[in-house]
């Protein structure tokens, strides 16, 4: 089709040059180095893992890869228990994480004033040991004759943790109370931190339109602050569940034989046992099943009126 | 339940420090139910803080705030029956329009919150608007949606602070004529926040203006116009020529003499206020004449002229050195030019008279046309 202008113009000379759209290549350039890194280290593992789980054999005569599919259904089998148990302690972890960050970062976000970038600090310090360290640091607080577990037995609640199968034989170490508490604790700046950002933009004055409009301090919550947090409360989840989920350390170190999770199970199968294809299989199952979760819990938020 | 009182909004000796600064000081006013009244003043003096007081959002440091005979000075925010139209309009972005303005209805347990809350934006014009978002609507729109969402709990008081403050222009003046229109449409008492000294005078039975957090004159706009109590009022509301006067005598007709810069001029004898002989003469410009038809005359020298379309402002200088604003319609009568001698004239009585104590200055630089 020849433009507008030209058959106007009849074509003559006067008619501008028409111009070939330049290709900027500037952004796709910009996205190389990422990509690159994604295909090192991301999509390669992947494929190995992927083909991993597809082969047979053992150490020492070597894996030749045979398309067998059967390692899926025998992982699932074998391992059930602990795959749920690894959904469940992550889902309670985030949980309480949620319940012990948010009036944190709201206070902290809204209310501390000069004080805020000296709790920021404070919430980031953990990081600066490792994170073995601060895990076998709570052996020592949660270990008997302690302050925290002198506590637990002078106000009963051990009692309460026992009735709850939490605890075993009146020690608060190497539970699932001490897994669960540990993974709470790891992972409450991943909690904090999108919290905080979500909590600073929110603008006092919707709280204070709110109030002129009513609501009580806890409508005000419901109806106003909870909402407009809830991008922070999403992605605070995700950064809790997805690696808590995985984790191996806080089990390994706090728990016992009955709180083991599915990361010691993947890391003794691919360390110790070096059953490769069985390791690989369970490490994409559990991919696949927080994939799948991950997506259901954004679509669910997703609706939730997301700002 | 919240308790619905009605009657005038009253505020006593009311008083906001914020640590040692002082935001409102011991304002005293009485806001008749039903009416449109505007508090007006440059930014800065205490406005805000004033209004935040009556909705609650703010503590007293000290004195009282009634509506009728019911003290709610520690009622909490949202027990009071009074609404808020934020300057920033507060819109809740994550609701719908209608989400929106049937917030406080629900709040309250309305059963028919979504029914009133669609009236209420048919009211401004708005009902299409129901199934959006804030964010898709105009400036314009969503101060309207604003307004939609304070008035459909029929308060007893509406708070509206600086409303048009975003607005341009010519919405502005659209805006005015349709907040009295809804204003006279609901009868709910409107205290209208603002520095548009125009805006103001326009739309409010009754206007308080307000001056480094006190209270500087309330009345109806005609008579904060024409008899301004204070050098403050004469030049923050319109323009003022304040001549420089010593009251020397009574003379007949309830006229009194006055002795301007070594010329006579005759004032009325009631505008003077009491035991005062150092005195301002105020004449607002449009009541200055370029002739010798008024009984005071001076004479002048035009400096400049600038056409207005209606009217021709001139400044006119004095023979000791001071400079009025005259504004002339343009009747078709001649127009004075740069350069030319004139005489200066008006009628006494149209004057008013303040003491000369005052800064001569006061309220000048504050013609509300910086941003709150
Ligand atoms: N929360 C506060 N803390 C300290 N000073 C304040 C606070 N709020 C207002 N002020 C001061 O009080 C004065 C009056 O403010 P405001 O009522 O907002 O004025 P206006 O609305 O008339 O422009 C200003 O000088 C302002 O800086
Ligand atoms: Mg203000």
């Amino acid at each position: 089709m020849p433009s507008v202008g030209a058959a106007l113009g009849g074509g003559g000379a006067t008619a501008a040059p028409a111009q070939r759209p330049r290709r900027n290549w500037v952004p796709y350039a910009l996205l190389l180095p990422g990509l690159l890194w994604l295909a090192l280290f991301y999509a390669t593992p992947m494929v190995t893992l992927g083909s991993q789980s597809l082969q047979e054999g053992n150490v020492y005569d070597g894996f030749v890869f045979t398309g067998n599919l059967s390692v899926y259904p025998q992982a699932l089998s074998e391992y059930w228990p602990q795959l749920l148990r690894s959904l469940g302690y992550a889902a309670t972890a985030t949980f309480f994480g949620l319940l012990l960050a948010y009036p944190l970062a709201y206070f902290m976000a809204q209310k501390a004033g000069r004080w805020k970038n000296i709790m920021l600090i404070l919430v980031i310090a953990p990081f600066f040991t490792s994170f073995l360290i601060r895990t076998l640091a709570w052996r020592i607080i949660l270990s008997d004759g302690g302050v925290v577990s002198d506590f637990f037995e002078r106000t009963g609640l051990i009692n309460l943790l026992e009735w709850l199968t939490l605890t075993t034989g009146g020690t608060l170490l190497n539970s699932k109370f001490a897994v669960m508490a540990g993974l709470t604790y790891n992972f409450l700046p991943f909690m904090i931190l999108p919290l905080y950002a979500a909590l600073e933009r929110l603008d006092p004055r919707y709280m204070e339109a709110a109030r002129d409009l009513y609501a009580s301090g806890w409508q005000t919550f419901r109806h106003v602050i909870w909402p407009l947090s809830l991008p922070g409360v999403v992605a605070g989840t995700l950064l809790t569940f997805i690696p808590a989920t995985g984790d191996y350390i806080n089990s390994r170190l706090l728990g016992n034989t009955q709180t083991v999770m599915i990361g010691q199970v993947i890391d003794s199968l691919f360390l110790r046992v070096l059953d490769y294809p069985q390791a690989a299989a369970l490490s994409f199952i559990l991919l696949i099943m927080i994939v799948t979760l991950v997506a259901l819990y954004v679509r669910r938020a997703g609706t939730e009126e997301l700002v | 339940m919240t308790e619905h009182p009605s009657g005038d909004l009253c505020l006593e000796q009311l008083s906001k420090k914020f640590e040692s600064f002082t935001a409102v000081n011991s304002l005293d006013l009485t806001i008749p139910e039903g009416s449109f009244f505007a508090l007006l003043g440059p930014s800065g003096c205490g406005k805000t803080t004033t209004l935040r007081m009556i909705a609650g959002l703010e503590d007293p440091t000290s004195g009282t705030i009634r509506i009728g005979d019911v003290d709610i000075t520690h009622v909490k925010a949202h027990r009071r029956n009074v609404n808020t139209v934020f300057q920033s309009y507060a819109l809740f972005p994550h609701m719908k329009i209608l989400d929106n303005v049937a917030f406080g209805l629900k709040r309250r347990g309305d059963k028919d919150a979504m029914r009133k809350a669609q009236e209420a934006l048919d009211l401004v014009e708005l009902g299409h608007t129901a199934k959006k978002k804030p964010n898709q609507l105009s400036g314009g729109m969503q101060q309207r949606v604003a307004l939609a969402r304070a008035i459909v709990n029929r308060p007893n008081v509406l708070l509206l602070d600086e409303p048009l403050g975003a607005l341009d222009l010519k919405l502005r003046r659209q805006m005015q004529i349709e907040l009295k229109r809804i204003q006279s449409e609901v009868g709910i008492t409107f205290v209208h926040v603002t520095h548009d000294q125009e805006e103001a005078m326009t739309m409010a039975d009754t206007v308080a203006v307000m001056n480094a957090g006190n209270l500087e004159q309330v009345g109806p706009p005609a008579d904060l116009y024409d008899h301004p109590a204070s050098t403050f009022v004469a030049n923050f509301l319109g323009q003022s020529n304040l001549l420089t006067s010593r009251v020397t005598g009574l003379g007949g007709d309830g006229l009194a003499t006055a002795d301007c810069h070594g010329h006579e001029i005759q004032v009325a004898a009631e505008h003077i206020p009491t035991g005062v002989r150092d005195v301002f003469v105020g004449v607002r410009p449009e009541k200055l004449r370029l002739d010798r038809s008024g009984r005071n005359h001076l004479d002048g020298t035009v400096t400049d002229a600038s056409f207005a379309g209606v009217a021709t402002q001139y400044l006119v200088r004095l023979p000791w050195g001071h400079e009025v604003t005259v504004v002339q319609p343009n009747d078709g009568s001649p127009r004075a030019r740069v350069g030319e001698s004139v005489d200066v004239s008006w009628e006494p009585g149209s004057e008013f008279v303040l003491d000369a104590s005052q800064d001569q200055d006061a309220g000048m630089f504050d013609t509300g046309l910086r941003d709150a």
